[in-house]
């Protein structure tokens, strides 16, 4: 009922409430360690990304290429059997230019974080990564993208085994 | 189906603020206690209580919802907390829906609580293990950013400009200047003002994005023949449905989010929809970003792809237009306590279909209205539609 409610409780505090201690708090960093265990798919892509070939699954049963690869297909429910190279090329498939970092402090060279359709994966299968050594200006969808890969002995089987992705150049497209 | 008829009898609220001097448990308790006066039960007529809650990681507190109990009225109680990220809030009220639709409870009390301030400097960094720890978390993503790419390709595929999309925000937070508990109601904000503040992730500006806050809703579940005891203005549950997309969330278009369209065809099965643009008085559809209500407006059926900023254009959006949308003021206006904000939308519903909802009511005795919450890895749609 609320038009004949008048006093709704709750009571704002203010930063300088703290500061000034009108206001008692307890201070408390919490700490927590994890090794997680990559998994057989995920592993496979990872050893693949070291070799600096970018692996995905085929599901013969939806006729789809997927990319990261997986075990089983969400579609059919089937195991995802065999990995299938890629092509370490791709199309902007959507990208935002970031200006701040996870606690809206401001950076002085923003972010650009795309989702990018790796060829040879079916349409619309994208993975998260970043790109570089392009204006933000000139960033479109649809653009052509090229990975920018870490030297061969640098790379660790990380998704960072790809630096970023790069504008392909016209005499390099194929 | 062998169910009962459910209906929402009373509902109660804090102020959504951004920083409450009460925690969580009295937070709960202040929700609670006002939805029991406003049907003027007391915890003695409630069988069972749901709590619906977001992540610990907010609060620094392993198992908060056995934490809140107390506050939320559980004591030896069948009591059972929900998550589903930020579709929370109006899936609690269906897992409340489902204990007295089933026979097992005539009353079940829901309660929706958040409290995101605790979590220092800024509850965003809780949000930062959503992703993927092994292909996605090693590039240091903020949560910002997929909202902005899927920001980015609505408006791409669809041609939606961005001065269209401030339009959202804008209405949300003049509707909010009449809602009691509004933290960033605001009767002047202008396009303009939207359109010119602080770029945080293109196309993601300040006023493009919802608040986090701190607040409490509740709401009173009863059976038919119990509801009718309590009250002559009984709001009926009509439908409810809820769904998961796939978390490989750059292998799906962004564009449209068809797990909104699969728990809206289930919810307007149950409540016999047919054509929800005709039969839908009133959305509160979920709005943490401008973009997300057309988004969510589109998934519900109640616009075409690409479309649902016409209804704002031509004005079927307003408060006086013929499918108000938000006319709470949404999360853009009211406030975001993840959970409490998708109730938050179930209460309205409760109050404008009762013709309670003083400067914010509806006028023309509006008769169904349908809310909906979305979440997780940009994967979960809960929807539930009301009417009387």
């Amino acid at each position: 009922m609320s038009k004949q409610i008048k006093d709704f409780r709750g009571t704002p505090l203010r930063e300088s409430d703290f500061q000034e201690g009108k206001v008692l708090y307890v201070h408390d960093a919490l700490r927590g360690e994890y090794a997680w265990d990559t998994g057989i798919a995920i592993g496979h892509y990872l050893a693949s990304l070291k070799k600096g070939v970018i692996l995905g699954a085929r599901c013969d049963h939806c006729r789809k290429i997927v990319v990261p690869p997986r075990t089983v297909c969400e579609w059919c429910f089937r195991p995802l059997t065999e990995y299938v190279p890629l092509q370490d090329t791709g199309t902007v498939n959507t990208f935002s230019i970031c200006y701040v970092t996870w606690d809206v402090k401001r950076v002085e060279k923003p972010e650009i974080p795309a989702v990018i359709e790796i060829d040879g994966a079916s349409p619309g299968h994208g993975i998260l990564h970043k790109l570089g050594e392009v204006n933000p200006e000139d960033v479109t969808i649809g653009m052509r993208v090229q990975a920018v890969w870490k030297p061969a002995e640098e790379r660790e089987g990380a998704i960072t085994d790809i630096l970023y992705w790069r504008p392909l150049k016209e005499v390099e497209k194929r | 189906m062998g169910m009962r008829k459910v209906a929402v009898v009373g509902a109660g609220m804090t102020k959504f603020v951004r920083r409450a001097q009460e925690t969580g448990k009295e937070l709960s308790w202040e929700a609670v206690r006002m939805a029991l006066d406003s049907c003027e039960m007391t915890i003695d007529n409630i069988e069972a209580v749901c709590m619906g809650t977001a992540p610990d990681a907010f609060d620094g507190l392993h198992m908060k919802a056995e934490y809140l109990s107390d506050g939320a009225g559980a004591w030896l109680k069948p009591y059972m907390r929900s998550y589903v990220g930020g579709g929370t809030g109006i899936f609690a009220p269906i897992q409340g829906w489902y204990h007295v639709a089933s026979g097992l409870f005539d009353t079940c009390l829901v309660v929706c609580e958040e409290k995101m301030s605790s979590f220092y400097p800024h509850a965003q960094a809780a949000f930062l293990t959503i992703f993927d720890h092994t292909t996605e978390r090693a590039l240091k993503p903020n949560l910002l950013w997929i909202f902005a790419l899927e920001m980015n390709r609505y408006m791409h595929t669809y041609g939606v400009r961005k001065e269209d999309i401030a339009r959202v925000s804008v209405l949300h937070k003049r509707n909010a200047a009449d809602h009691p508990c509004a933290l960033l109601g605001e009767p002047d904000i202008t396009v303009e003002d939207v359109l010119n503040s602080e770029v945080l992730a293109w196309p993601v500006q300040r006023y493009d994005v919802s608040p986090v806050s701190d607040g409490a809703v509740a709401i009173i579940l009863a059976a038919e023949h119990v509801a009718r005891r309590i009250t002559d203005k009984p709001v009926w549950i009509e439908g409810v449905g809820w769904c998961l997309d796939t978390a490989y969330w750059t292998n799906r278009d962004l564009c449209y989010p068809r797990y909104v369209e699969v728990a809206a065809r289930m919810a307007y099965e149950m409540a016999g929809i047919t054509e929800p643009r005709k039969q839908i008085d009133i959305a509160e559809p979920y709005d943490p970003f401008d973009y997300k209500a057309l988004h969510h407006l589109e998934g519900l059926q109640l616009a075409d792809r690409g479309q649902a900023v016409q209804l704002y254009i031509d004005g079927t959006a307003a408060r006086t237009g013929n499918m108000p949308v938000c006319p709470s003021g949404g999360l853009l206006g009211v406030g975001n306590p993840i959970a409490a904000a998708g109730l938050m939308k179930i209460a309205e519903l409760f109050w404008q279909l009762r013709g309670e909802a003083g400067a914010r009511q509806v006028p023309g005795n509006p008769r169904r209205g349908v809310a909906q919450a979305w979440g997780d890895l940009m994967q979960v749609g809960t929807v539930v539609v009301m009417g009387r």
